[in-house]
């Protein structure tokens, strides 16, 4: 539908390439730059340092060493990415399958519902998190009153998990729900009348038709997750630091904005080996989200 | 598509009109930035103070930018310069003051008694850490009036000009500073910062989970018996590092890699003993028995003890942090005056002890005392004996060349 | 529908999703229930009070969190969706391989995490000069808030029949005319629904508000925080749930005019 031209849309891309292209480039400049005096800041002078700090030690002897303290904190970011994910597609998909069975008025509600712990603050859905698991706690206290001596649970990577997992599981339900609902629910029902198990109508009909859906799920999941930040910091009790942690650590305690800055970069790098890896799957997954 | 539907000569006028939102878009713009930074250096065109609505209270001093107001601070902070100040005693000045201070630092209380007396309405705001704070004014904020700076962040803030001279021991009551807090390594002659509260920073040990408490840091890194999976530590970089050195028989802001490849041995072992790093809500934790023992601030630790009768603070011999907190100005404070009239009220001796009763750390001011509790006074967690006393000293801000071997070691600590 | 007879034969499903809902909301439920604990431990229960929202409602730091959040939401989301609205117009008026190129790269303050726009942004603020505060956040925020709004006005754009332009056209109205009388008002549910969720995704932004903020301009989010990291106390709660209410008030506003474009 055309109704004007294209050059309507400059300013939101005139826009968008101030306020995110900006900062980038700036990024990019800080992080080859030496540190400012008392490390606030950045100097004048030219470096790789900052890289060079994220792979390498250098001893009192003076020799280089090979030094992984913070790739593993990035390693550690995309473990439990994945493993958010992975959590979220085993309680997402059920659901999303669920809804699209549902009778059709009802399904727009029970997605509304989905999404409505999504639009709250993501502060109050941590700390709702907080309040459940403290030693103090309802789920705590049930279980003794019960008998049941649960262990720590605040503070501890299970808690940052279930943050993580509560905070991006509707990201996971809506695209699999989008597939699933296009899906004709009678071509199952034929298999299964025709004498198929449930496994492979589960397998051989029902999972192509979602698998875009399951695809950009996943996606949605893991690129916002690798860059958590409040749930490792509210739910892991400072104890389970992530690198959008350690990022924010260097602009502030360890006052090294040029490190910061290379580890921002890494970040982006790895988020973007992720899209260029799912590139396929993202484009399958652009049908669903269209 | 069929896109014939749009003749060809209607778009540009089309592109005309639809600059309108825009022009709104730029409008809200405006009216957003006009309420809270008066002094607006960046690009809006300036359009006067007329564009600006009611803001919620602020009356007084849209202020010109830094210089003149720094310039003002040399000649004396009592009488307001400032001609729209009335300027009758420096009571009820009105205005507002922005005080960005640690987390739970002052009371509520406190505040508004101030507020009462003087008019000035105080706007808190909080950070976690000195580190917190210097980034934030490094990083271009200029609307904060009173910050609260520990010692050795001190000379780091006057060397890039982040914090103006106040002429602190110029003040009315500057009379009553304590002579042994008058002239501090960080700030001779006290020119830019007047004294708030000093403690320590040593451990909180509640005996009814660990009967037998560590006397030193090495004893508490070696993990005493009941502690393990129930150790607090501080969020803070700083304090743990330098901790873990003295546990290790290294000095703070060690600079030889081999110290901290025996603090990291040490930590590795400590780590799963440790249930959370968080320097916030300490007190609460304590109070409540979730942690065995927790590295805290002597004041902390007595606060918590009036709940929990079990704790106790100890100094440990090895070495502890003796800090001092104080009261700056940054450059380009918006309400100067109206800053120094709060820190010259909080160095009256009956104020600054409201604030040692509230926090139970010790002040710098004399005659303080007589105001002050007298559990408070009598508690080892609060005046320290001369053996324990021994133990503390000020510690100065590390070498650029530590911070990076600290960062790694509590990257590694954390992860 | 034959839905039912479906999930009958994968008898875990139901199950699970009912399990799933649960997960969903027991969560924000205890935190309602427990704002309404007269005492101020918050999972010790001391009987039902209103105390705690009193409290929230006379406390002025409070106030001055929440007045800061609305301005900045209402102005991003208005200058976001703005920009979105043109943006919509003029990717549809685009070459074929020139619009997902568009909209991909009016995507990427979703892309980008969070923690490397809030640093980058901060730092670039400070190359540039310009002083923490309103602005700053405003502008932040109406980055993201372009991509949000504009899915829903594309949406709605991608709803509409070109036989009414066509014939709107034919009839003689062009230009400016053919906006307001005709693209305008059958955009509108897209619009308001594309405002809506900007504006609640900018009054729950954490991250990136608490880099570019300045001393008056705390926004809730950032207090909240402040509060939260201090220990748990019913006050929280208590802001908790009348900041669900408003998210509930803003999605149902949302979803009712998502509706009203239906019987069109």
């Amino acid at each position: 539908m055309r109704v004007g031209t294209r050059w309507l849309a400059s300013p939101a891309l005139g826009f968008i390439a101030f306020m995110v292209g900006g900062p980038m480039v700036v990024i990019v400049w800080y992080s080859l730059r030496t540190r400012g005096p008392g490390g606030v800041g950045v100097g004048d002078g030219l470096t790789v340092d900052a890289y060079e700090r994220l792979v390498v030690t250098e001893d009192f002897a003076g020799n280089v060493g090979f030094d992984s303290t913070y790739l593993e904190v990035m390693w550690s970011s995309i473990l439990l990415a994945a493993a958010t994910m992975l959590v979220a597609l085993a309680v997402g998909f059920p659901t999303a399958v669920w809804i699209s069975n549902r009778p059709r008025h009802l399904q727009p509600l029970l997605v509304l519902a989905v999404t409505i712990p999504f639009w709250t603050s993501i502060l109050v859905r941590t700390y709702a998190w907080i309040v459940i698991l403290r030693e103090t706690g309802p789920l705590a206290s049930g279980f003794d009153a019960v008998g049941i001596d649960l262990p720590r649970m605040l503070n501890t990577r299970g808690a940052t998990l279930v943050g993580m997992v509560y905070t991006f599981l509707p990201f996971m339900v809506l695209p699999i729900y989008a597939a699933a609902e296009r899906f004709d629910h009678r071509i199952a029902e034929a298999g299964l009348d025709l004498g198929a198990t449930p496994a492979v109508v589960l397998r051989k009909i029902v999972w192509p038709s979602v698998r875009p859906g399951v695809v950009a799920g996943c996606l949605l999941v893991f690129i916002p997750a690798i860059g958590a930040f409040l749930q490792p910091e509210l739910l892991g009790g400072g104890r389970s630091l992530m690198i959008a942690n350690l990022i924010q650590q260097q602009f502030g305690a360890s006052r090294n904005w040029p490190f910061g800055s290379a580890l921002a970069i890494l970040l982006l790098v790895v988020v973007t080996v992720v899209l260029v890896v799912a590139r396929r799957a993202a484009r399958e997954a652009r049908v669903v989200l269209s | 598509m069929n896109t014939t539907t749009t003749p060809s000569g209607s778009a540009p006028r089309l592109t005309r009109i639809l600059l309108l939102p825009v022009l709104i878009v730029l409008a809200l713009f405006a009216a957003a930035c006009g309420n809270d930074d008066d002094t607006q250096p960046a690009q809006p065109a300036q359009p006067e103070q007329t564009a600006e609505p009611a803001a919620t209270t602020a009356p007084s001093e849209p202020d010109a930018p830094e210089e003149p107001d720094a310039s003002d601070a040399a000649d004396g902070e009592d009488a307001a310069p400032q001609p729209e100040e009335p300027a009758e005693a420096d009571e009820q000045i009105g205005g507002e003051v922005n005080l960005y201070n640690w987390t739970d630092y002052i009371s509520e209380d406190l505040l508004a008694r101030f507020s009462d007396e003087t008019g000035i309405k105080v706007n808190l705001s909080n950070y976690d850490s000195n580190e917190t704070m210097l980034a934030t004014l490094a990083a271009g904020a200029t609307g904060y009036d009173v910050i609260v700076p520990s010692d050795y962040i001190i000379p780091l803030l006057i060397d890039q000009d982040l914090i103006q001279p106040i002429d602190a021991h110029a003040m009315e009551n500057a009379a009553h500073i304590d002579p042994a807090f008058l002239d501090p390594y960080f700030d001779v002659g006290r020119v830019y910062t007047a004294p708030y509260l000093y403690g320590t920073t040593g451990l909180a040990v509640d005996t009814s989970q660990v009967p037998d408490p560590p006397d030193s840091w090495a004893e508490f890194f070696a993990v005493p018996e009941g502690s393990h999976g129930s150790i607090g530590m501080m969020n803070d970089q700083v304090e743990v590092v330098h901790a873990v050195l003295r546990a290790v028989g290294a000095e703070p802001c060690s600079t030889d890699p081999g110290d901290y490849a025996l603090a990291e041995e040490l930590l590795d072992g400590f780590k799963s003993a440790v249930s959370v790093i968080n320097s916030d809500g300490i007190i609460e934790r304590m109070a409540a028995g979730e942690n065995s023992i927790h590295m805290e601030w002597n004041g902390a630790a007595y606060r918590s003890s009036l709940e929990n009768p079990d704790l106790v603070y100890v100094y440990p011999s090895d070495g502890l942090t003796l800090w001092q907190d104080n009261f700056a100005v940054p450059t380009g404070a918006p309400n100067f005056d109206q800053a120094l009239v709060f820190i010259n009220w909080m160095m009256d001796p009956a104020n600054i002890a409201e604030a040692t009763n509230w926090n139970a750390y010790g002040n710098a001011i004399v005659g303080s005392d007589a105001y002050v509790d007298t559990d408070l006074a009598s508690s080892p967690m609060v005046v320290p004996g001369s053996q324990e006393l021994s133990y503390a000293a000020p510690v100065e801000s590390c070498p650029i060349e530590a911070i990076d071997l600290y960062d790694r070691l509590w990257t590694s600590f954390r992860s | 529908m034959t839905g039912q007879a479906d999930t009958r034969r994968y008898p875990g499903i139901g199950p699970a999703a009912r399990l799933a809902f649960a997960f969903l909301y027991a969560p924000l439920a205890v935190v309602v229930a427990y704002s309404f604990n007269s005492g101020p431990i918050v999972s010790r229960w001391e009987g039902f009070s209103l105390v705690w929202y009193r409290e929230v409602l006379e406390r002025s730091d409070v106030r001055d969190a929440v007045w800061v959040s609305l301005r900045v939401a209402v102005a991003a989301s208005a200058a976001g969706t703005a920009l979105a609205l043109l943006a919509a117009l003029g990717i549809v008026a685009m070459v074929r391989r020139g619009s997902p190129l568009a909209v991909g790269f009016l995507s990427t303050p979703l892309l980008v995490p969070e923690i490397v726009t809030a640093v980058g942004t901060l730092s670039f603020f400070v190359l540039l000069d310009f002083e923490r505060g309103m602005t700053t956040l405003v502008l932040a925020h109406t980055a993201f808030c372009i991509p949000f709004a504009l899915l829903p006005i594309r949406a709605r754009l991608a709803e509409l029949d070109p036989a009414v332009f066509e014939a709107a056209s034919d009839l003689g109205a062009s230009g400016f005319r053919l906006f307001r009388r005709v693209t305008l008002p059958l955009l509108v549910p897209g619009i308001v629904s594309g405002a809506l969720l900007a504006f609640i995704i900018s009054l729950d932004d954490y991250l990136i508000s608490a880099f570019v903020a300045g001393p008056t301009s705390t926004t809730l989010p950032i207090f909240l925080f402040g509060l939260i990291r201090r220990g748990a106390s019913p006050l929280i709660n208590a802001v908790s749930t009348l900041l669900l209410l408003v998210t509930v008030a803003v999605l149902t506003a949302s979803y009712i005019t998502g509706k009203w474009r239906k019987p069109k």
